[in-house]
């Protein structure tokens, strides 16, 4: 593994990825449920909004990262996790 | 009765998951270790943080090659696809000669992308290539390795040249799937050429032209073999495309965590274009088109 030069940062983001992956899977298995419509007007199950909010995510962190500096950086996970209820709300 | 549930059948995709592993997960993991750290080489990293994030975003080079690269993207897509329509609109449905066609297109598919390379270069050399040499002698100044319009003009007409069958192929399947009673119909109306095509023709190809549209945005955006071979990214970096500059920050100055970082954001630009596509394409499968 020390090729992979793992970080501590880097395994938890691994982590957490990977625990909502299994989360949704179990979510799914348990509660079946059939897509939606919602803002964006496509046909969305949790896993589409899943992937929809990390993929938004990581636009809202190069974001902030790139408009407002890295001293604040926390902060862009607040953002993502406002964006995140409204993405499971909403789309 | 109840119907039994075995689940067993998973585990036979249980390869490609260990093969995807190991050619794209890992991989990718290890880039995203390498972006948020500095190394001299001798497997030796120091944590930078997101500080090649940062270097990245606000590097007009990565800016510079983005916007080139999405002109590039863009150019090639606005001449291959209609240009592709109208070379599968223009083959003959049938026979002979259809096959002809065929295998007449599908030619320059089988080129390898570094030979494509080689012989566009060595076409448009002044000295030696029929296209330099011809466009000399009718006065026309043209030198590929100096002139960045004239850079430009050779990488896309190159993979225009390369490309355009594989749109050409794809429009002649989805034209073929169109039952001839919709033509019948058409002609009891009295309908135009124009309208066929807007109505008829076109909402049919529209299923693979979105495929085309896709596959060839993603290899365009990825290109790099052909300008590199063929402009080695110059004049100055008139031509340096994405993966090119990559490539030399990468392997030219050895500079990973950089590299890495810019490579991150490369890989969510094209994860979120080819969602697009994907949710657009699985939309217009349900609508019928």
């Amino acid at each position: 593994m020390d090729w992979m030069a793992w970080t501590w940062p880097t395994a938890i983001f691994f982590m957490v990825i990977a625990a909502l992956l299994i989360t949704f899977t179990i979510l799914a298995i348990r509660f079946p449920e059939t897509p939606r419509v919602g803002v964006l007007g496509i046909e969305t199950t949790r896993g589409d909004r899943l992937f929809i909010t990390l993929l938004g995510s990581a636009f809202i962190n190069l974001a902030w990262l790139g408009l407002i500096g890295p001293d604040t950086q926390p902060w862009a996970l607040a953002v993502c996790l406002v964006y995140a209820a409204a993405v499971f709300r909403w789309v | 009765m109840e119907k039994t549930v075995n689940q067993k059948a998973w585990f036979l995709v249980l390869p490609v998951l260990i093969l995807v592993a190991f050619s794209a997960v890992i991989p990718l993991m290890t880039v995203v270790n390498y972006s948020v750290q500095d190394t001299f080489g001798n497997n030796q990293f120091f944590w930078a943080g997101l500080e090649w994030f940062q270097d990245m975003l606000s590097s007009d080079r990565m800016w510079e090659a983005l916007w080139r690269q999405l002109m590039f993207s863009g150019i090639i897509l606005a001449i291959e696809i209609p240009l592709g329509i109208f070379v599968a609109l223009n083959m003959p449905k049938g026979g002979f000669w259809s096959s002809f066609c065929l295998v007449l297109m599908s030619l320059p598919l089988l080129i390898p992308w570094n030979v494509v390379g080689t012989i566009w270069q060595i076409f448009g050399r002044v000295d030696i290539g029929l296209l330099g040499h011809t466009l000399d002698r009718l006065g026309i100044s043209y030198n590929y390795t100096q002139d960045t319009l004239a850079a430009w003009f050779t990488i896309i007409v190159m993979d225009v040249w390369h490309w355009t069958s594989l749109v050409a192929l794809l429009a002649f399947a989805g034209l073929k799937s169109i039952p001839d009673a919709y033509y019948q119909a058409a002609k009891i109306d009295q309908a135009s050429r124009w309208k066929v095509f807007r109505y008829i023709e076109l909402p049919k190809m529209m299923g693979v032209l979105m495929i085309a549209i896709l596959l060839r945005f993603m290899d365009s955006f990825m290109i790099y073999t052909e300008p590199f071979v063929v402009t080695g990214g110059g004049p100055g970096n008139a031509t340096t495309l994405l993966s090119i500059d990559l490539v030399k920050m990468a392997l030219g100055q050895f500079d990973l965590g950089p590299a890495a970082a810019f490579s991150l954001m490369y890989f969510l630009v094209i994860l979120l274009i080819s969602w697009v596509f994907y949710t657009v394409m699985v939309n217009l499968d349900k609508k019928g088109m």
